[in-house]
């Protein structure tokens, strides 16, 4: 750099420390980074309630444990079903890349996307019930707390998932697949794909440890 | 780095703007994915899923063994979702998504085994276990 500056002023210009000019950057160029960065720090928030689930998943309060209240066949069913929608979403996203994408296709695969995101809601809301129909709710011990916690928090992401999902089915609709909707989409394919590996975490820390003991 | 500099020596006037160029090839192109990428990705997300699940529902394994290749095959599943869905890779976005999920993974790192190396040992020293408090309790 100084070597640079030297040379520039040995040729009788004048060096040039910082930039006056605004840089020019296509509208929306760093959206993907920025919400990357967000998925980025939405990771943190489920690292922490990791953290707590490892630090409270034992203390039962003299309640029942994993082995007893979780079902893993059932478990196993709302695996599949995120993982599921995660491929159809897959698919929607190489639809909209295709020359002359039609949006009915896209829009096809968003909603099919959406109903297996559905599915897993109502199953993972049905658990839930269950649990809380067991006299295990969140405020039976630490366990449960944690627990509910950290797979409610996962849930509430699916949800908030499935109206921008909707929301977007409805955009593309209206207005296409410009350059606009199409960075949307991105970003929503972003989110749902996130939202499966923190899946990953789930089905694995809490289910399957948990009934392993 | 001391070719480019040069480089941009040399045409001095233009090195403004020449750095601009990069927003071209660095954020406009977003990853893009193939059928065979998804297609592999979720047939190795389906093997991954449902190994560990087979050997927790039919306990085949002992406990330990179970343990270490149900994390196992977590961990690889993480890393294939973020290849073959996430599409990630070290050159993505000029390398700063690939930074920022290292940055991340370092702090989940310390977040995770300092809560649970810390809290452990709050636990062993300052509670008794469940069983040492029915214990207690039914011999009074």
């Amino acid at each position: 750099m100084s070597a640079q500056t030297f040379e520039a002023t040995a040729n009788g210009e004048t060096p040039l420390f910082y930039e006056v000019e605004e840089h020019h950057h296509p509208e929306g160029s760093s959206t993907m980074l920025g919400f990357w960065m967000y998925l980025m720090s939405d990771c943190l928030i489920f690292a922490i309630l990791f953290a707590c689930y490892a630090v409270l998943g034992h203390s039962y309060g003299g309640g029942e444990g994993p082995k007893q209240l979780f079902e893993l066949p059932l478990v196993a069913l709302n695996t599949a079903m995120l993982l599921f929608s995660s491929l159809t979403y897959g698919f929607a996203m190489l639809t909209m890349e295709r020359p002359g994408a039609s949006v009915r296709a896209v829009q096809g695969w968003l909603i099919v996307t959406g109903l297996f995101g559905l599915a897993f809601l109502c199953i993972e809301l049905y658990e839930f019930s269950n649990l809380i129909h067991e006299g295990a709710g969140p405020w039976r011990s630490a366990f449960l707390s944690s627990f509910f916690t950290l797979v409610g928090t996962h849930g509430l992401h699916v949800t908030v998932g499935l109206i921008w999902l909707v929301t977007l089915v409805a955009q593309i609709g209206m207005h296409g697949l410009g350059q606009a909707n199409r960075r949307r989409l991105m970003c929503l394919s972003m989110f749902w794909h996130f939202l499966d590996v923190i899946w990953i975490g789930v089905f694995t820390i809490v289910y399957l440890m948990g009934v392993l003991g | 780095m001391s070719a480019d500099t040069l480089h941009n020596s040399a045409h001095g006037h233009d090195h403004g703007h020449d750095d601009h160029t990069h927003g071209d090839h660095g954020h406009g192109e977003a990853p893009h994915g193939s059928l065979r990428g998804y297609m592999i990705g979720f047939i190795l997300s389906v093997i991954l899923t449902a190994i560990p699940f087979a050997l927790v529902m039919t306990g085949k394994l002992d406990g330990t063994t179970t343990a270490v290749i149900v994390l196992a095959m977590a961990a690889i599943q993480v890393v294939v979702h973020m290849v073959f869905f996430l599409h990630m890779t070290t050159t993505a976005e000029g390398g700063w998504s690939f930074l920022a999920l290292l940055f991340t993974v370092i702090v989940i790192v310390i977040t995770l085994s300092g809560s649970i190396w810390v809290m452990y040992h709050m636990n062993a020293n300052m509670m008794p276990s469940p069983a040492a408090v029915t214990e207690t309790m039914s011999q009074q």
